[in-house]
């Protein structure tokens, strides 16, 4: 009976997992895009 | 020379010039590569590593296919690529974050994202690789193995040992309540019921 505990426990825990890999992902996915980046594309398309 | 797809004027048969949409997968790339090299500075040099790769070699990209993965494995390819030559580096980082780990994150009943965070930093280069290529972006195990250049399954091993490992640490945080109002508590009723009258 231990084990089934433990399996709930386990996929609770997996659940949460993914879910914070989702948020930090998203988190860091959604900060602005930094200037340099977008004059470094600028400069890339002149060089052309 | 003659590939369709590599003029930068008339692309009339090849559709959107990918080098346009490039723009477009600037916070996915940033999001990845802060969570290989877990710092923001060396992330953003991966960016721009990436894109200066991704322009020139523009060509060797297939229309019609991801273009975001296409983009993911330039960078993974880079980051790796720079880990090799700084082996040494690498070694000493690993210390400072086997010295983070010995520092218990907060008690709390929920893990907190910056607990979760510093739990998934310690995880090894590959099994953060296959996390957040999976159960961060979204990518299916087959686009995640095609993107490492490994196979369906190492994908699948690498990711549920990087969950193993963070289920490690999260109960380690949270000790033995992880959940007082299901299993643990009943584990205490349980144990106490042939004593109480």
């Amino acid at each position: 009976m231990n084990t089934k505990r433990d399996d709930r426990k386990r996929a609770a825990l997996e659940k949460q997992i993914d879910e914070n890999l989702r948020r930090v992902y998203e988190q860091d996915a959604s900060q602005e895009v930094p200037d340099r980046f977008l004059a470094l594309l600028d400069q890339l398309r002149k060089q052309e | 020379m003659t590939r369709v797809g590599r003029s930068t004027d008339g692309q009339a048969l090849s559709g959107p010039n990918p080098r346009d949409e490039l723009v477009d997968h600037l916070p996915a790339l940033r999001a990845f590569a802060l969570s290989l090299t877990r710092e923001s500075a060396s992330a953003d040099d991966l960016v721009q590593d990436t894109i200066v790769k991704a322009w020139t070699n523009i060509d060797k990209f297939q229309p019609g296919t991801n273009l975001r993965a296409w983009l993911f494995t330039i960078l993974r390819n880079t980051f790796y690529s720079a880990r090799r030559k700084t082996r040494r580096e690498v070694s000493d980082s690993d210390g400072i974050h086997a010295a983070r780990q010995a520092t218990r994150p907060e008690h709390d009943g929920r893990l907190a994202m910056n607990d979760f965070k510093v739990a998934f930093e310690q995880l090894p280069d590959e099994q953060r690789e296959a996390l957040i290529l999976v159960g961060g972006s979204g990518f299916s195990y087959e686009e995640a193995a095609q993107m490492t250049g490994v196979a369906v399954g190492t994908v699948k091993s690498r990711a549920n040992r990087g969950r193993r490992k963070l289920a490690e640490l999260m109960q380690m945080a949270e000790g033995e309540d992880l959940d007082m109002t299901d299993s643990a508590t009943l584990a205490v009723m349980a144990v106490n019921h042939p004593v109480s009258r």
